[in-house]
């Protein structure tokens, strides 16, 4: 196994900047600029730390990023980013983009989506990739200059094409079915998960009231006064305790959203096997039917009825120097045809031989990670029963010596 | 019955009820005519060798569980005397439905054993319906008109959503039956009121008496008075922002059952989903299906939490919401007797006759107007307390009750 960049390189997304610029139509805009910061591990002997080199991109550099490395790997599951807009919001979030806590929730996304392609043991290797992180200046033409914009747009079109294949692998198949379910299941999760935290902020907030009321009333008490009031106090601490738990759980949300993105990766991983099957089934076909016309010339039989067949009997048959023509230019042809059916095979094997072993890197990840995120989840609803805990026995106490 | 009072068994109160009250005359014949028949046992006060608290507002130290029924308990300053002095007990249970052709109600069983002598027997157990209730309470307040009486649970059932024959229902209002008879059982001087001897023992003509009842004619309006002693509007004042007070409290607390409960059924839809993506996977099955359940627990706890406020918060504040009503129009009546001493007054000022002393009928006045202003003191000073020990009860169950819901969380 390779060194990955992610060893030799600490890379971190420190910052986040509001910029107002010109856009490419040369419209005044306000976006977030990530300033990325790197530096090359040393060997501890050294002992000298090597500079922090840095350099500011903004959101639509990754996307252009993740594109190319899509369109350049189309058998690897390729990290995604975080959410563009923000999704799956309950009410007190806002969906606003220049919202800082959505930009400070993007701003680690960005450092999450770089850590996990530089320990990627193929895309770290990728020199865009690292030019992304290092130049600042023209890594854009570079990107373009790669041509692979003509191939990006292919892809697009045939992602989204039907079609049928007649003999699909099986595993892709379920694979691709999978990442459907996965990507519904986790979705209606987050659906679910952000109106059970709006019920529990109304929760929590109306406690505030007895605070309130609380202090009002030991006004008018005696012995109950002192109590009553510090009672009260505890009631705002619980009121107050919500805001915090809430925001924990949005990281653990935001680990989900990761998976659902990274479910759509997967799909796009299947879509290009069977477009690739696709393409196969269709030169196979191809091939076939220009060795049958050949033959067809060749011998002077019609075996399948064909319309130029029919005009040519309507119109006359053709010379035999005309025939001989033919007959030469379809062997080429199928000349050709079978090299490229050699070829288009073999890269079909290849595909998915490496697409199967990233899909194998990627499960062992995905569970890994999922397992990691249920169980801190776990843990913070732990700790917010025990501090629930704590408050109403505090308030208890209060009561105890009305 | 001008001479002597009702003759009390020979236990424990005897002692107290033997002393005279603080503000009688020398004579106990006038006593007896002026004021209710049996002496407020509120009675320390001139006790010199008492100790001396309650009125005070001093809290009686008492480790015994905060209802009703310890209530003598807590007035008793000897320290020789304890619980096993009581002499009666009631119980309220036991609800059935009863149909007849002209209407269908429910009757509670009410259980009584006593050593009292004005008893017949040392045991009964009679039916009642809420009417009789009704008819017990209205009749106390005519024959006691200085002293609180307890409320009773709501006569009609309010938005007319709730069912009256419902288990729940019949259930809270068993329970606020049963603390109204046992608050009066505990009262030094409504326990042994005529009416309330014959509502625990009458088998026969029950129904008849409280279908007759006349209902007691609230004192409305205010009643115009030279000077209200500033305790008693002080008093009226506490009331008022108590009462309000206590309304928002049950307001917020309606409000938290409502979102808990929006909030449970969003945790209902919650926890199946886990189980869905459970079932996608393969190593992940089992953590899945975990959450899941853990939060198939957290609705069960949720539940019961909200049940129990519901069912034992509520009804408690708003028994004191009624409390407070009724014990403002006991503070309006005493404004009504201190209305008519003042007008008597003034009347006998304005004859200016040469009287060598003033008439008796206003010196009885005079007399009401102090007794009930002491009764009144009294009942309050032990109504405080009571409430007092009540909400410290109440709310601890509150946190109890949720620290519960926590622990039961958490623990899964």
């Amino acid at each position: 196994m390779e060194d990955c960049l992610a060893k030799k390189m600490e890379i971190t997304v420190s910052e986040a900047e509001k910029r107002t610029g010109r856009n490419a139509m040369n419209i005044q805009e306000t976006y977030t600029a990530y300033l990325i910061e790197t530096r090359a591990v040393e060997s501890q002997s050294e002992g000298q730390c090597a500079p922090v080199e840095s350099l500011w991109r903004r959101y639509s550099e990754f996307e252009l990023l993740r594109n190319y490395l899509s369109v350049t790997y189309p058998h690897i599951v390729v990290p995604p980013l975080p959410e563009k807009r923000a999704d799956f919001v309950w009410h007190k979030l806002s969906a606003d983009n220049m919202d800082p806590d959505f930009v400070e929730r993007r701003r680690i996304g960005l450092e999450n989506f770089l850590l996990r392609v530089a320990s990627h043991p193929v895309l770290c290797q990728d020199k865009i990739f690292y030019a992304f992180l290092t130049q600042e200046g023209g890594w854009k033409e570079m990107v373009n200059e790669t041509g692979f914009q003509l191939k990006a747009d292919s892809r697009l079109k045939a992602l989204n094409a039907t079609f049928r294949v007649k003999n699909p692998d099986k595993r892709f198949t379920e694979l691709k079915h999978y990442s459907d379910e996965l990507q519904s299941v986790i979705s209606h999760l987050l659906r679910v998960r952000a109106r059970v935290a709006d019920r529990l902020y109304g929760v929590y907030k109306v406690h505030g009231n007895y605070g309130r009321v609380f202090s009002e009333w030991s006004a008018i008490e005696k012995e109950m006064g002192d109590g009553l009031q510090s009672a009260g106090h505890h009631m705002d601490v619980y009121a107050a305790s919500i805001d915090d738990i809430l925001e924990e759980e949005e990281h653990y949300a935001d680990q989900l959203k990761e998976y659902l993105f990274y479910a759509e990766a997967l799909r796009a991983v299947c879509r290009k096997h069977e477009l690739m099957q696709y393409d196969l089934e269709m030169a196979a076909q191809d091939l076939t039917s220009k060795k049958q016309q050949c033959e067809e010339l060749a011998t002077g039989t019609v075996r399948t009825f064909s319309l130029k067949g029919m005009t040519s009997k309507l119109f006359g048959q053709e010379t035999p120097e005309q025939r001989e023509a033919k007959i030469k230019v379809l062997e080429e042809q199928i000349q050709e045809g079978e090299e490229q059916l050699k070829s288009k095979n073999l890269e079909g094997r290849d595909f998915v031989k490496s697409a199967w072993a990233d899909i194998e890197r990627f499960k062992e990840q995905k569970n890994h990670d999922l397992k990691e995120a249920l169980i801190s989840y776990a843990v913070m609803q732990i700790s917010m029963c025990k501090k629930g805990i704590q408050v109403w026995t505090n308030a208890k106490e209060c009561f105890s010596k009305m | 019955a001008a001479s002597a009072p009702k003759p009390l068994p020979s236990s424990g109160p005897k002692s107290l009820r033997e002393m005279p009250h603080p503000l009688a005359t020398s004579s106990s014949e006038e006593m007896g005519l002026a004021l209710t028949p049996s002496p407020d046992l509120l009675l320390p006060r001139s006790i010199a060798d008492k100790d001396l608290s309650l009125p005070n507002g001093t809290p009686v130290d008492t480790s015994s569980p905060a209802s009703s029924s310890s209530l003598l308990n807590r007035l008793q300053l000897d320290d020789d005397l304890d619980v096993e002095t009581r002499d009666l007990f009631v119980t309220v249970d036991d609800p059935k439905k009863h149909v007849c052709t002209m209407e269908t109600y429910i009757t509670y069983r009410v259980t009584t054993k006593t050593t009292r002598a004005e008893f017949d027997l040392p045991e009964y157990s009679v039916r009642r319906r809420y009417q009789d209730f009704d008819w017990l309470r209205n009749k106390l307040e005519e024959s006691q008109p200085t002293h609180l009486i307890p409320p009773l649970p709501e006569k009609f059932v309010v938005k007319g959503v709730v069912d009256r024959f419902s288990e729940e229902f019949v259930e809270t209002r068993r329970k606020a039956l049963d603390k109204f008879l046992k608050r009066i059982t505990d009262h030094p001087v409504l326990s042994f009121n005529e009416h309330f001897n014959v509502f625990l023992t009458a088998k026969q003509g029950m129904a008849l008496l409280s279908k007759m009842g006349e209902s007691v004619k609230y004192v409305t309006g205010g009643y115009k008075l030279r000077s209200r002693p500033l305790e008693f509007a002080a008093i009226g004042d506490y009331l008022d922002t108590f009462s309000l007070k206590l309304g928002t409290i049950d307001r917020i607390a309606q409000r938290i059952i409502k979102e808990q409960l929006e909030y449970l059924v969003e945790l209902r839809e919650y926890g199946p989903v886990y189980s869905t993506w459970g079932g996608l996977e393969v190593e992940l099955s089992e953590p899945l299906e975990g959450v899941s359940a853990c939060i198939g627990n957290c609705c069960t706890a949720l539940e019961e939490l909200s049940e129990d406020m519901t069912e034992d918060f509520l009804p408690v504040l708003r028994e004191y919401i009624l409390y407070a009503e009724s014990m403002k129009n006991v503070l309006k009546k005493r404004d009504q007797v201190q209305a008519e001493y003042e007008a008597k007054l003034e009347a006998v000022a304005l004859k200016r006759e040469d009287r060598p002393k003033v008439p008796t009928d206003v010196e009885k006045c005079q007399d009401r107007v102090e007794c009930f202003n002491a009764d009144l003191k009294a009942d309050m000073e032990r109504w405080q307390n009571n409430k007092r020990q009540d909400f410290r009860q109440l709310l601890m169950g509150m946190a109890d009750k949720n620290i519960q819901y926590y622990e039961k969380v958490c623990f899964t």
